[in-house]
């Protein structure tokens, strides 16, 4: 018989004030095994924990019963207590009376009656409770990064700087990420390029780091400390070992018209490319869509001319298979599709473009030199208006592909970019519509103003209705000057959209290789919104950057180096403490019907041959399922998959988990 | 082919061109119209009132029709069609004027949005296909530059419409360049003409006409098109003179119909 | 039943979805024949201020030509909000805005069918 003992926690009046605690300890001292009952204002705290200790010791207690908040929050709290106290941890039961109890009840006689009968259930769980061990697993001293911005590479300078090896997989042909394409930073208007391409030299030289460029992560399998992952590396037709990067091929290609996605399609590249001149690697690609001698054997110039030899038309993707510790999703963000919102016109006039697309016209690597001109006629523009939040902040169900959530980066750009239009051409009119200006952050706001105060720029409040390009070349924006109470109509040369953006689309993918969550945004989900920002609910997952959500290259960096921090936290470690609540087969049991292996997401059954004594003394060679403790993360899918109820899972068993069904329909 | 068919009160009226072309059309196209026997007028604005049925009944009748005689139904007439596509919407998706519709109209059996409504537009495009058209046009109105105007009522909400892009639509486009014309695209096109403001407030409408004509001739037009009688009768007296016609004219005007048609009146 | 209960009943639209951005009143092609605009019927239904709304005759500029519904990025359908208004105006006893007796005086004999048929829907109970 066990010897139960039950804490009831106040949690200040979190649950004290819907949930009579009082009469709850007093109800359960009546439960068969329980020897004692207490309740404490807060039992998560040193006094409440020594409480339990305390009992423990005196009481000698076998099995303990902690009703207080989810056992998300403070389970592993009370098992180490219990564990200090020479109990075993996993003799530990919490019963949620908060999240599922006092705080979606208001009346607090139903909220007793409810409390009570979770603190039952979980009593009549402890009482079938037995004593586990942990195992050990080692830890692969390796990190995988995916995605190789700046969130990528912050991540992975700051893990290879504690010593430890990582690697790189970025989809495009060189790292860098959206910020190559950005002009100036804001709030201090330091050129983009200028503090990134150190760093993108920093990673191609740092001898612990290695870049998967124009590659993509192909499948994971493992767990924590033990992921096994396939990289697909692309074919880009150049040898990578031999290929110097002096652009010759670039230069000699007959194929010249492609768009141009560095520089957002307003200029060409050729078909064997190097997207920029600071790119890492850098190497040239060949764009198999548009090469002839890959689309008909018919050109080879490229090979011809190539000094080093590095061209292979012949060249396949390559599998390259790899063990890590760590995976920390980077995978960033782009703008939404615009074309939906053609009230402002974009598919129907060249002046009228994304933000990002402004980047490029005021870069001075960009087509135009960092000369702003109309991308229809060349011409200086004299009236630009930007107008905030296309896409943004909009209501369900977004049918244009629009965003619920505010893009957090648009107001602050849009001011940088108002500000450098002014600066540069200081005759520019320069109209900002906007619905909130929003400039949390440090020197954000002193900035913004600076754009109005300093430079002259038009914020008004209101948003554009129409943008209508006339037949003299030029856009009338339509919108409401919603403090004047009035209509304006704006003769303008160019608009500039701020674009909602939203996660890279292949994190949906990666998102299911990692069995890691995600929100209906499809930006991943943080273990905890609070308190673990920068971890995966899954074990051994870390994110960084706009992956995880809307954020500027501050904070950015900011949460890449968390990431990095808890990837060295882990990767430090020469073994990890597995989860004793394994799945466990009755071998006697076992039809041998692989269905547990079937639904199996971690790979962690198989199946032998084993020899059994049948009750005529022969001996029969049967085929059982045997679960790898290790690899198993206690998901519970076999028990529920297994026709013969031979699939158990230790501290979950059937028996426990119907004696909690009973005591709640008691 | 036989499609269902509601012609509307004006194209009984002051737009028979519209309707007589239409059918013209549709014959020469290979596909019939039947005309639904007893339709009552759509009312000429949706309704959008959410606590009345009355004014949506006339619409359900229509549709109905069209359900008892498995057709699909096929309207002209923009504010026809933005009424009898939206009170069908109501019907398939909003259980409470489903219900009491039903319960009023007592039918043989519940309408509950069954009818699949298009636009003649529609059916040149979904069905014939404007490849179709083209090869069946035998006097391309070539060299014609022809702006197409669709107002308000034949894309929005295009949520419930759901013909085109109410933004950026092309359907008309495509059909003046299946005629052998020049589409102009023109910004105004898809703006509130004035409607039915003329009755009261004749010089608000003159100031959205001569906008809507102007964008146009910008872009370079010689004519426009439209599909609505209201658009028609508040664009027509333009200052600048541009000529307006129904698309259906033109189309039998391509259609090689038109002459002919002239000849033997 | 309040006025503002009325309105919400009859149109359907919670205003308060409205995140007040005047998308609407950018968007409208009768702002200026509206002595009250569209985001302001929307923000005077919320605060319960409709008295002067339906003494407006910004009620029969509204044509019903939905691009505020279209472009509205909080689905806030402001034109439904003004209809139910309108109506809300002349469904009290006596209170069309247009009149049979009015009409020959007001047409020419170019009109549509289609113009009286919806006047009369929109003026008239």
């Amino acid at each position: 018989m066990q010897r139960i003992g039950v804490f009831v926690c106040h949690c200040g009046t979190n649950i004290a004030a819907t949930v009579d605690v009082k009469a709850v300890a007093e109800e359960l001292k009546n439960e068969p095994g329980v020897v004692f009952t207490a309740d404490y204002q807060y039992m998560c705290s040193e006094a409440g924990q020594n409480l339990i200790q305390d009992t423990i010791r005196n009481e000698r207690l076998t099995g303990v019963v902690v009703c207080s908040c989810s056992p998300r929050m403070h389970e592993a709290t009370f098992r180490k207590a219990a564990a200090k106290a020479g109990l075993n941890s996993y003799m530990v039961e919490v019963a949620n009376i908060r999240e599922q109890c006092s705080w979606i009840h208001k009346d607090k006689v139903s909220g007793t009656e409810k409390a009570i009968i979770l603190a039952r259930a979980a009593i009549a769980k402890v009482q079938l409770n037995a004593p586990l061990t942990p195992g050990q697993t080692p830890v692969t001293k390796r990190a995988l990064v995916i995605g190789g911005g700046i969130a990528g590479i912050q991540c992975a300078l700051d893990i290879a700087d504690a010593g430890y090896e990582v690697d790189i997989v970025e989809k495009k042909s060189t790292i860098g990420g959206k910020m190559t394409q950005i002009d100036k930073t804001f709030p201090t208007l330091d050129c983009a390029s200028c503090i990134l391409t150190p760093k993108m030299v920093e990673v191609a030289q740092n001898e612990k780091i290695h870049i998967y460029s124009y590659s993509e992560v192909e499948a994971v399998t493992g767990f924590v400390g033990n992921f096994d992952v396939k990289i697909r590396k692309k074919a880009r037709y150049v040898d990578e070992t031999k290929c110097t990067g002096c652009g010759e091929c670039t230069t000699k290609c007959p194929m010249k018209k492609i768009p141009n996605e560095f520089n957002m399609g307003f200029d060409n590249r050729s078909a064997i490319y190097i997207p920029f001149a600071q790119a890492v690697p850098k190497v040239a690609t060949i764009d198999p869509d548009h090469c002839n001698m890959l689309k008909n054997g018919k050109c080879g110039v490229c090979a011809k001319i190539c000094t080093a030899n590095a061209i292979d038309y012949k060249q396949q993707d390559q599998i390259i298979e790899e063990k890590y510790g760590a995976i920390v999703a980077a995978t960033g963000y782009n703008h939404i599709d615009v074309s939906k919102y053609d009230e402002f016109a974009y598919n129907q006039s060249k002046d009228v473009v994304t933000s990002l697309e402004f980047e490029r016209l005021m870069n001075a690597a960009g087509p135009t030199g960092g000369h702003l001109k109309r991308p229809s006629d060349g011409r200086d523009p004299k009236t630009i208006v930007f107008v905030q939040c296309v896409g943004s902040r909009e209501a369900p169900p977004c049918a244009k592909g629009g965003k619920e959530y505010c893009s957090k980066i648009c107001c602050m750009y849009t001011a940088k970019h108002a500000i450098l239009v002014k600066d540069h051409y200081p005759d520019t009119n320069v109209y900002v519509f906007y619905i909130d200006v929003r400039t949390p952050g440090k020197l954000f706001d002193e900035f913004y103003r600076r754009a109005v105060e300093q430079y002259g720029v038009h914020y008004i409040k209101g948003m554009v209705g129409k943008v209508a390009p006339q037949g003299d070349g030029t856009l009338m924006v339509q919108a409401s000057d919603l403090i004047a109470n009035d209509q304006l109509h704006i003769k303008a040369d160019m608009v500039v959209l701020a674009a909602a953006i939203e996660p890279d689309k292949s994190a949906r993918h990666l998102a299911t290789m990692l069995t890691a969550s995600m929100d209906t945004n499809d930006f991943f989900t943080e273990a905890h919104a609070k308190l673990r920002p920068v971890e995966s609910p899954t074990a051994g997952v870390f994110l960084a950057g706009v992956a995880q959500g809307p954020k500027d290259i501050p904070e950015t960096v900011v949460q890449a180096g968390a990431a990095a921090s808890k990837v060295i936290g882990l990767l430090s470690k020469d073994q990890l403490t597995g989860n004793p609540c394994v799945a466990n087969p009755d071998e006697l049991m076992c039809n041998g019907c692989s269905s547990c292996e079937k639904v199996c997401p971690y790979g962690a059954i198989t199946y032998a041959d084993k020899e059994f004594r049948q009750p005529d003394r022969t001996v029969a060679i049967r085929r059982v399922a045997q679960v790898n403790p290790a690899v198993c993360q206690g998901c519970g899918a076999c028990t529920v998959a297994c026709p013969s109820g031979a699939m158990d899972l230790k501290g979950f068993t059937n028996k426990q988990i119907m004696a909690e069904v009973d005591a709640i329909c008691r | 082919m036989i499609y269902s068919y509601y012609p509307g009160c004006t194209l009984k009226n002051k737009a028979a061109d519209l309707d007589m072309y239409a059918r013209q059309s549709a014959a020469a196209l290979g596909f019939e119209l039947r005309e639904i026997e007893e339709w009552q007028c759509c009312g000429g604005v949706y309704p959008m009132a959410k606590d009345e049925i009355a004014t949506k009944l006339s619409s359900v009748r229509n549709l109905n029709d069209a359900k008892m005689h498995g057709q699909s139904l096929v309207t002209l007439c923009s504010a026809c069609h933005n009424v009898i596509k939206q009170v069908n919407n109501d019907m398939r998706t909003n259980e409470d004027i489903r219900t009491r519709a039903n319960n009023y109209l007592k039918l043989d059996e519940p309408y509950n949005g069954e009818t699949e409504v298009l636009h003649y537009l529609e059916v040149l495009r979904d069905v014939i296909g404007f490849d179709a058209v083209k090869e069946k046009v035998t006097n391309p109105l070539k060299g014609k530059k022809i702006a197409a105007y669709y107002g308000c009522l034949l894309l929005r909400p295009g949520s419930v419409l759901k013909m085109d892009d109410p933004e950026n639509p092309s359907i008309m486009e495509d059909l003046i360049k299946a005629m052998g014309a020049t589409p102009v695209v023109y910004p105004m096109r898809n703006e509130c003409c004035g409607g039915y403001l003329s009755l009261e407030d004749k010089p608000a409408v003159a100031k959205r006409r001569e906008t809507i004509v102007n964008s146009a001739k910008d872009f370079g037009c010689d004519c426009i098109i439209t599909a609505c009688p209201l658009c028609m009768y508040n664009l027509k007296k333009n200052e600048s003179g541009v000529p307006v016609y129904y698309f259906t004219e033109l189309l039998a005007d391509a259609l090689g119909l038109k002459a002919a048609s002239e000849e033997t009146a | 039943m309040d006025k503002k209960e009325e309105i919400e009943l009859i149109s359907g639209v919670n205003v308060l979805k409205c995140m007040r951005c005047g998308k609407c009143s950018g968007t409208c092609p009768s702002y200026d024949e509206m002595e009250y605009h569209p985001h302001q019927f929307v923000y005077m239904v919320e605060t319960g201020n409709i008295d002067p709304l339906i003494n407006s005759e910004s009620l029969y500029r509204c044509l019903s030509c939905f691009a505020c519904v279209e472009r509205c990025p909080r689905g806030v359908e402001p034109a439904k909000v003004i209809e139910a208004v309108r109506l809300s105006a002349i469904r009290q006893k006596g209170a069309n805005h247009l009149k049979a007796e009015q009409v020959p005086e007001l047409i020419d004999d170019d009109v549509p069918q289609q113009l009286l048929v919806s006047a009369f829907r929109k003026y008239s109970k």
